[in-house]
């Protein structure tokens, strides 16, 4: 196996992404954090949640029903099941069941 | 207390289990099909824990890419870590000697545990540190016997989303107003259809970064 063209391109990967872990705390957190930061420490989760949503839905397509029922059913399933009940372990493998049975069963 | 703090945590982190298992093994079974051994897997699982960048890595490996598109692939894939660390900063502030670990371990999947709310120090370690178990047992399992396993797990990857859905829901139940969840969701679907699947992640950070610092000018303390 050559070393260079897998170890070498490995440590740059693990690099880069402690590099990127690691810049906000090295970058913005002196004694006292600034008042920007602080203010988005507060908001940033929520956005950030909402555009996690949209990331792990976005290779839904609309060209045809099983492109985007199994994700609508099962994701509006997750939310209104975890509205009411408040617990999130049973919203998540209820979902996912479903979504297993929708995709291997329902919309083949 | 230490203990019922690890319980805790393991009980939060039984979703992110499944989801980790399911597309470590899905990493771990590409690896092998391309020829590389279980090591590549267990050390990359460990070393770079990002789960849609090694994914990406093997293509880069194959494919024998250069170590500046190999660094810049990473850098965009894994740009949105940034914003998490910014929101972690205080959180993380008195953690002491377990500190840089908690600063390397957090991925989408840990950093919506442990965004939610004050907690101890011992449960943020708990969780980064199950949630990195589950991964390299993952990454490994695949490796080494993935090619033989014949249940249908299609659609078990899921359950990822459906626990960022239950965040989301959580937050939009306990939050203040909802404008900064809107902007998440409206900025990540317009740069969606403007950039398309593969590029969208980096636009949409610009974007509510740049909305929710307008908002803080414009309306001062009343924004947060």
């Amino acid at each position: 196996m050559p070393y260079k063209e897998i170890i070498i391109p490995i440590m740059i990967m693990s690099a880069v992404t402690i590099f990127l872990r690691y810049a906000p705390f090295l970058l913005l957190s002196g004694k006292k954090t600034p008042k920007i930061i602080k203010y988005l420490g507060l908001v940033l989760p929520y956005a950030i949640m909402g555009m996690l949503v949209v990331y792990c839905l976005k290779d839904i397509s609309f060209t045809s029903v099983k492109g985007f029922m199994p994700e609508l059913i099962a994701g509006a399933a997750v939310a209104a099941s975890y509205i009411w009940k408040k617990n999130t372990l049973l919203s998540i493998v209820g979902g996912t069941i479903l979504y297993m049975i929708l995709v291997q069963f329902v919309f083949v | 207390m230490k203990n019922s703090i690890f319980k805790t945590a393991f009980r939060d982190t039984l979703p992110i289990m499944a989801g980790y298992l399911v597309l470590g093994m899905g990493f771990g079974i590409i690896m092998s099909s391309k020829g590389y051994s279980v090591w590549w897997s267990l050390i990359m699982s460990i070393t770079i824990y990002a789960g849609s960048m090694q994914y990406a890595a093997v293509g880069l490996l194959t494919g024998g890419a250069s170590y500046l598109t190999v660094a810049l692939t990473t850098l965009a894939v894994n740009a949105r870590h940034f914003f998490y660390g910014i929101t972690m900063i205080d959180k993380y502030k008195n953690t002491g000697l377990k500190k840089p670990y908690l600063m390397f371990a957090l991925t989408d999947e840990t950093y919506s545990l442990v965004c939610r709310g004050d907690k101890d120090k011992n449960y943020y370690f708990y969780v980064s540190l199950l949630d990195h178990s589950y991964w390299i047992t993952g990454c490994t399992l695949g490796a080494l016997i993935g090619s033989k396993l014949t249940i249908n797990t299609a659609g078990v990857d899921f359950s990822l989303t459906a626990l960022f859905i239950t965040v989301f829901c959580d937050q939009w139940i306990n939050g203040k107003d909802h404008f900064s969840a809107l902007t998440g969701v409206g900025s990540a679907v317009i740069c969606l259809l403007i950039f398309g699947s593969a590029d969208f992640l980096i636009p949409s950070m610009v974007l509510i970064a740049v909305i929710l610092l307008l908002r803080l000018f414009k309306e001062g303390k009343n924004a947060v």
